[in-house]
This record gives C-alpha cells, structure tokens and sequence, in this order.
C-alpha cells in the first residue's frame, strides 16, 4: 500500500499536471521549508527570523497582487491591513486573551470590516481616484493608530507574549512558528490559485481587461471588486497577525504609506500577473533590504534609483524576466546588445541635442548679428554726429568767447 | 471657547489651506495635463524649505534666500523631469507611483546625508516679524498674514494666467484632453514641461514660505502631499478652481477640527472618552470629509475631463 | 398581436443645449430583424445606449420584455436577455474566445460567486460557449487569445458573445463597418441565418446589408424617427429620400 514507487510516480505524475508556475511557487515553499535545518547547520537563528519574514510578507504580497493584478485596484493603503491585523491580536494579547480562537479571528474580522467599510467607499471610484483614497484611507488608520494612547500611541505597543495555542506558549518556539507561517503561506497561496482561476476570478479578471465588456455581459463590477476588496483585506490581516507575533510588538509605523509603498514594490519586484511572483517579490526584497542595510545605514538612497530604474527597464518584475528566459527571449548576448544599444541611443541623442543647440544657436547669431551690426552702425553714426555736433560747439563757443572777449576789449578800449 | 481662539484658527487654517493650494494646484496640473501621478511632489515642496535654509546660511537675508531658493527648487524640478519623469509619461499609474516612491525614498535619504537628520530652523525676516492687534487683547503674526497674502496673490495670478493667457489655455484644454491639442499643433513636450515647471515653482515656493515657521526636517513633505492628494480629490483632478476651494476647506477643516473636536465631543460625552476618542477623531476628520464627497461624487466636485 | 419586445416611449436626451434625442417612440416586434437607419449625428449610438443601458434618458420609458427598464442599469438589462455588440469591438482581449463566450454563459447560468472550482473546467459552459462560436464561423479560434485575432474575427467573437447570452433581443452597433467586401457578405450570410430565431435590432450604414436583412427599417434623423416600414416603404419615401437616400436610391 505505502509502495515508495507507486507514490513516486503518482507525486511526478500530479507534479507534471502542475503549470510551470506552480511547480515554481512549490518549489519555493519547499526551499523554505528546509531553511530551517540550513539555519540548524549554519548556526544562525537570524536566517530564521529573515525567513519568517519574507513569508510574511509573502502572504500579504499576495494578497495586494489579487487587488493590483487580478482585479485591477491599485491599492496605495494595503499596509492598513497588516498594522490592523498585528493591532487587534496584540489589544487582546495585551488585555490577557491573547488565545488562538480570539485573536485570529479578530484579526481577520476586524480587517475585513476595515476592507468593507473603507472598500465600499474605495471601489466606487476608479483610477488615480482609487489610489489616493486607498493613500488616504490608511493614512487614517495610521493617525487613528497613534492617538490610541492607551495601547502605546506612537511608540507602539509590546505584546506580553506571542498568541497563545490551547493555554500554550508554543509558539514561542521559533521553529514552530517558522512552520506555522509556512503553513499560511502554503495556504494563502492555494486558496488564492483557486480563487483566481475559480467564477469569481474569472470575472473579475474579465472587468479588468474590459469592463465595459462585462458589464455587457451581466456583471455589476462594483460588487465582485468590493468582494476581492474585503478578501485581500482579510488575508493581509493573517499577515498583520503573523507579523506582530514575530515580534511580540506592534506600532504605527506598520500602516504607513511607505509600507503601503513597499508592499507595491514587492509585488512589482517580484512580478504582477502571476501568483509566485509577489512572493519572489517579497523574498528579494527582505534579501535587499538586509543587503544594503550592511551597506550603509543611508539604504534607501541606493533603493530609490533602483526602483527607477526597475520602472524603466524592467518590465514584469523577476517572474517577468524569468517568462522571457523560458521562452528564449532573454540571453547574455541580448542583454548586451539592449544595454550597448540604449548606450548609444543615449549618447546618439545627446549628439543630436548637441547639434540642434549648436545649430539653433548659429541661427540665433545669424538672426542677431545684422541686428547687432544695425545698431552698432547706429551707434557709430551716433557718436559720429555727437563728434560733429561737439565739434561745431567748440567752433561756435570758440567764435562766440573770441567775439565776446573782441568786443570786450573793443568796448574797453573805447573807453 | 472662546471667540478669539476660534478666530485666531480661522487665520491658521486659511494659512494652511493657502499652503495647500500651492501644493496641490501643481499636482492637480500634472494630473490633470499629463496623466502623471507624481508622489514626488511632497519632496520638492520640501526641497524649497532646504533650499531657503541653505541660501538663508550663505546669504543671511530672508528675501535673497527666497529669490535664491526659488530658481534652484524650479532647476531642480527640470532636472528630475528631464531626468525621470519624461520616460514615465507613456506608463501606467502603477509603474508612475512605483518610480516617483523611489524618488522621495532617494532625496529624503538624501537630504539627511547632506543636511542631517536633525530639524533646521531658518529665522524670519525683519520686516514680517511680530505681529499685528486683529480685536481686542488678540494678535497675530505679521508673517502669517503675509502667508495667506502670497498665497491668495499668486492664486490670483494663476487664475488670471490660465484664463486670460494664451499658454493657460492651452494648459486648460491639455487638461481636458492632451492628444486632441497635440493634434492640433500644440508643442506638447514644451507644454508639459511648462506645466511641471510651474508646478514644481510653486510648490518650492510654498516650501520657502513654511521654512521660517516650521521646523526642515526630511519627509515634512510626506505629510503634505497626502494632504494636496486628499485636496484633489475633493476638488476634482485637473480643476484650479476645484483645488483651490477644496485646499481652503481641508485647510480650515482640519485645523478647526483639531483644535476644537475635543470641545465638541464632551458636550456629547463625558470629559475622559471624549479626551480619548477627540485627537483620533480629529486627526480622521479630513478623511471623513473625503469619503463623504466621494461617495456622493466619485470624482470629486469639479472634474474636468468628460470621462467619469 | 404579441407584446412588443422592445417600446421606446417618448424617448428624449440632451446633452447640455443639443437635443440628441427627440420624442423618440419605437416598437421592435418579437422575431423581426429592425434596422435603424440615419445620417451621421442622428444620435444612433446615442439611441443604442439609452436601450441598452449605458446612458439613461432625460425623459419616456423603456420597455423591454414586458417590464420597465428605465431605470435598470446595463447589467440587469444583459440579465434580462438584452446583448449588444459595440461599434468599437469590445473583447475580452487577454482571455481565449472560448473564454470570452463562456463568461457571457456563465453569466446567465447561476451565481458568480464561487471561489473554488475552476471555472474553465466547466464543461457546461464551454459546451454552449462553442455552438456560439461555431454559429459564427470562429470555432477553429477557441484557444486564441481574443486580443490576437483579425478585426473581422474580433467582430464574430462579439456576435457569438452576444448569441452566448441567449437574449431575447440582439442589439448590433454597425457591424459592418470597417468590414471589406469579403467580410460583409460572409456577415450578412451568417446574420441571414440568424434572422428567425433571435429578434435583432441592427444600427447600420451598409445600405445592401440592411436591405437584405431588414423586416422593418426605422429613419432616424435630428434625433427624430422620421419613418418605420419595411425597406421598400422606406426607400420610396419622400421625407427619408429628401433627408438622407438622396434620390439615386
């Protein structure tokens, strides 16, 4: 029954029904899933807590991507979620019922009904509009979160210990947590594969790609988006639960926009479109950032050109690149040749400038120098009349002081 | 509360609103011509503060400091659009937000590497120092004044240059619909960076207004632009005239609100929930104002462009 | 005689000054094939959108499959049985055709609201999703992506998401247009094919087309409806010759 090779062969058998992209996001879990006897041998609990981590924000990396890439909302607020999420697991914690039936679900509920409130607001505009109430609607849970000066207000509150499972403090032990947020991850992804390719995915796959075409077709938009709203909502909370635990603390800071920010990158990063992308995101960017923070304590100096430059020339994000390897697209050679290629463009361009400034500048002067001649020559005749008019005074005033002094004499030799 | 604290905030949420308007009277322009979210223009209202504090230090005088600051905060703004923003016109908004987070991540990083981290103070001009009695036992500061004075004129200004100038109407019907005048012969490259100029310059300048007043630190301009975006979105993107109505109420609103919701509350609750809940509710109230328009309005109260 | 399919009753819109829709009234009869003819600037499309949904009028009511509709925003209309196609294409370009027929089934069959089961799997929807793409000739481009077919095919693939939704009554915005010669006759055949079974209301300028598809041919002009008849009616009629066939008709 247990027949090692049958049970091979089933397992290749389903591996092979598998699309490339789940046998990639499968075998991301299951590197993560052996980070800890890595950690074991290496001696580091520190590559522990970066793993755990990265899988948090994997899940909420995930759940942003069902907004931005599968329901086309560009939420610029997400991270309300995560702050909310950690919020409401650490105020019970706090207040002693810190238990794994209360705070879980108070988490989730309570995201939920955040998503549900501020989402049925949200979902009605479109666009830019979307992003800047979603910008300004976390931003508000973020003031609402440092007036709470009961529970720390700006500094933030320590949870007495992390959620407690059946009056236990297991938890506490860092491996099993690490395997409890893998288990949410694994979850969170497959509940999401689902999600997408279920009814409900397709239609709001299909409103992204024309709306206009679906309403056609007998869907209202509004109700499906709130939905997806509510959902990614929830899911990010489960983040916020997980990443709070971690740390045993909660603040503010979690529900910044430039969390909200990050998180964006994450899904960007790592690639929009597909569900194994945003947590390639997330991972990369928890090695990045842990990179450059050895750098130098003034990181984000060197983040910033890199997200420019992640605009500009790197479209789709890692899974993005990793499609056009797949598909023969991307090599060293093609690499070299766009990279000399837009040198030159560049430099050719800078030329060109060059020589429209030159020749625009010649044409200037052309056009100014008879101008300047005109008037030098005006000048010229200027101060030549001014010279003959001085002249002629000088003559005159000579003429009128001898006059003046003949007849003076004359008039005094008279006497 | 008294009759003269309320006037008193009155004045200090007209200077904000006007300070808004500035700000948010160039992103709503970028907006509203280009299709161009630009995150990063909290950083250049803040770039105008740093910059008035730097020349204030070489030069010692408010007003040179000014004329200084107000040129290099609008060079600066070219640069980054000759530089970034150009290649990011054709994108999509996400890909926008995405470049222009970078470039606050990257100048307010890098306004701490050159100046600190610490807050800078910049003193204020002789001549709009003190103050001046509005009614009896109440006075406020000459500068404030001044404040909302600048800032009404050079909102006047901008509606007389986008009603009554030739560029202002191209800038009005770029707003409504930017490949239409490109269409017709409009040299939409200058145009654009007309525009961004102009932005940029204003915002700049609001930024050298605040500087004697509050405290230059990196990231004051974060703040700030979420405060021009919520203004814009009250008023309608692309509008002047929408963000220049909404940047007075968010103005007066929020500082009304925070001073007074406190008050308010416990004349409903008892003195300990209403201490509780009051800042909260304060710090929220904006907010509140935004989704309440939006809901009634999805695109604001006075949206320009035909599409909804 | 039945009930109407579709009544238009005193319809009337404006935008700002310009009356683009003037007491407008129109019956579209069950089973019949309703071209509506007219200058350009006659407010067609203006008219389709107040049928369909997506503009509502200033004035009148809509009567569509025995109820009111006026008020009913476009997707409970499509519910009801009312497809349309676009005079601008509208596909679902990053899905497959076979995708993009299957959505407009899965529309009319049950809730949408499922998180689980795939929804390409379900066998029911392709199984109706193809007939519709066989009906207009662009079964062999199931599993193509809609973004990648030929404008021609594009215009097929609505047609048959339209016939997916099993309407009570076709709306078709111009079809033919941009079609070449080719294209409009192979279009007019399969619509010829169509005619008994679906009632259709077809906006159209390719006179030939509506002259071989039409039962009745509503004129309209400045918003008005200046004549209904079958298309010889309307093609003797002075007013319509004076305002828009020109006498060479």
């Amino acid at each position: 029954m247990f027949e090692p090779a049958r049970i091979a062969s089933a397992a290749a058998a389903h591996l092979e029904a598998l699309s490339f992209e789940e046998r990639f996001a499968a075998g991301l879990l299951v590197l993560m899933a052996l980070l800890p006897v890595a950690a074991l041998a290496l001696g580091g609990g520190y590559l522990l807590l970066i793993g755990e981590r990265a899988m948090i924000f994997a899940i909420a990396a995930v759940s942003l991507e069902l907004l931005i890439g599968v329901a086309g909302l560009i939420s610029f607020g997400h991270a309300a979620f995560l702050g909310i999420g950690a919020y409401a697991a650490g105020i019970l914690a706090s207040h002693g019922h810190g238990t794994l039936s209360l705070a879980l679900p108070a988490a989730i509920v309570t995201s939920a009904l955040f998503a549900l409130l501020t989402g049925s607001i949200a979902v009605r505009t479109r666009g830019v509009y979307f992003i800047m109430i979603t910008l300004a609607f976390g931003q508000m849970a973020f003031f609402v979160a440092t007036s709470l000066a009961p529970y720390g207000g700006d500094d933030g509150l320590t949870w007495p210990t992390r959620t407690l499972i059946l009056g236990t403090r297991v938890l506490k032990r860092e491996t099993v947590f690490y395997y409890v947020a893998l288990a949410c991850l694994g979850a969170v992804y497959l509940l999401a594969g689902r999600l997408v390719g279920s009814r409900f995915g397709r239609v709001l796959r299909g409103i992204t790609d024309n709306e206009r075409r679906m309403e056609a077709n007998g869907f209202a938009p509004y109700g499906y988006r709130l939905t997806a709203y509510v959902m990614a909502g929830a899911t990010c909370g489960l983040a916020g639960f997980l990443l709070g635990n971690q740390v045993e603390f909660v603040s503010p800071a979690y529900m910044h926009w430039q969390r909200s920010g990050e998180l964006i990158l994450m899904v960007l990063l790592g690639g929009s479109g597909t569900l194994y992308g945003p947590m390639l995101g997330a991972l990369a960017y928890q090695l990045l950032e842990e990179g450059l923070a050895r750098l130098t304590e003034h990181w984000k100096v060197i983040l910033g050109p890199l997200l420019v430059l992640l605009v500009l020339f790197g479209r789709g994000g890692i899974a993005g690149a990793i499609e056009r390897w797949r598909r023969g697209e991307l090599t060293v050679e093609g690499l070299w040749a766009a990279v000399t290629a837009s040198l030159r463009g560049a430099g050719a361009s800078m030329v060109r400038r060059w020589q429209r400034a030159e020749v625009a500048a010649r044409g200037a002067l052309a056009l100014a120098m008879p101008r300047c001649k005109a008037g030098w020559a005006t000048i010229a005749a200027g101060s030549r009349r001014c010279k003959a008019a001085l002249s002629e005074a000088r003559v005159s005033l000579a003429l009128l002081v001898d006059r003046s002094v003949t007849g003076a004499l004359t008039r005094w030799r008279r006497r | 509360m008294s009759t003269s604290l309320l006037v008193v905030q009155l004045f200090n949420g007209l200077q904000l609103g006007v300070l808004l308007f500035l700000v948010a009277a160039g992103l709503t322009l970028v907006f509203g011509v280009m299709d161009f979210i630009n995150l990063a223009h909290g950083v250049q209202y803040m770039l105008g503060a740093y910059l008035a504090v730097a020349f204030y230090r070489l030069t010692g005088s408010f007003f040179a400091a000014a004329a200084l600051a107000l040129p290099a905060s609008l060079l600066f703004g070219l640069a980054m659009e000759l530089m970034v923003f150009r290649h990011l016109y054709a994108r999509d908004h996400l890909e926008q937000v995405l470049a222009t987070f970078g470039v606050i991540l990257f100048l307010n990083e890098g306004v701490k590497i050159v100046w600190g981290a610490a807050p800078l103070n910049m003193g204020m001009p002789e001549l709009l120092s003190g103050s001046v009695p509005l009614m009896d036992g109440l006075r406020y500061p000459v500068y404030r004044f001044a404040i909302i004075g600048a800032g009404l004129a050079v909102a006047g200004g901008l509606y007389l240059f986008v009603n009554h100038t030739r560029v202002g109407m191209w800038v009005r019907a770029g707003a409504a619909n930017a490949p239409m005048i490109s269409a017709l012969g409009v040299d939409i490259k200058r145009l654009f960076t007309v525009v961004f100029g102009f932005g940029a310059m204003l915002a700049g300048f609001a930024g050298v207004m605040v500087a004697p007043i509050l405290s230059v630190e990196p990231g004051m301009g974060d703040q700030v632009l979420i405060l021009a975006f919520v203004v814009i979105v009250i008023g309608g993107i692309g509008s002047i005239r929408g963000a220049f109505l909404a940047a007075l109420l968010v103005g007066v609103i929020d500082t009304l609100g925070r001073s007074f919701m406190t008050d308010a509350l416990r004349l409903v609750l008892p003195p300990s929930p209403a201490r509780a809940i009051g800042p909260a509710l304060a710090s929220m109230g904006i907010y509140l104002l935004m989704a309440a328009i939006l809901a009634l309005r999805p695109v604001g109260l006075f949206p320009t462009k035909g599409r909804a | 005689m039945s009930e109407p399919v579709l009544r238009l009753n005193a319809i009337e819109k404006s935008f700002g000054a310009l009356k683009v829709t003037d007491n407008l009234s129109l019956d579209v009869r069950e089973g019949e094939t309703h071209a509506i003819i007219g200058p350009n600037g006659a407010g067609k499309t203006t008219l389709i959108d107040q049928i369909a949904g997506a503009l509502v009028p200033d004035a009148g009511r809509i009567h569509f499959a025995g109820r009111d509709v006026t008020e009913l925003p476009m997707p409970v209309r499509a519910r009801l049985g009312l497809a349309r196609t676009f005079q601008i294409t509208h596909v679902l370009p990053r899905f497959t055709a076979l995708e993009n027929v299957a959505l407009a089934v899965q529309a009319r069959s049950g809730s949408s609201f499922r998180f689980w089961r795939s929804a390409a799997a379900e066998e029911a929807l392709n199984r109706v999703g193809m007939e519709a793409l066989g009906t207009l000739g662009v079964a062999a481009q199931a599993a193509m992506h809609a973004g990648a077919l030929s404008h021609g095919e594009k215009r097929r693939l609505e047609i048959a998401i339209a016939l997916a939704q099993a309407p009570k009554l076709l709306l078709l915005d111009e079809p033919m247009a941009g079609a070449g010669a080719d294209e409009t006759r192979g279009l007019v055949h399969t619509l010829k094919g169509l005619r008994r079974r679906y009632t259709i209301v077809l906006v159209e300028h390719d006179m030939q087309a509506v002259f071989a598809l039409a039962d009745r041919v509503s004129v309209l002009v400045e918003g008005r409806i200046i004549a209904t008849g079958t298309p010889e009616a309307v093609r003797k009629d002075a007013a319509v010759r004076a305002a828009y066939l020109g006498d060479a008709a």
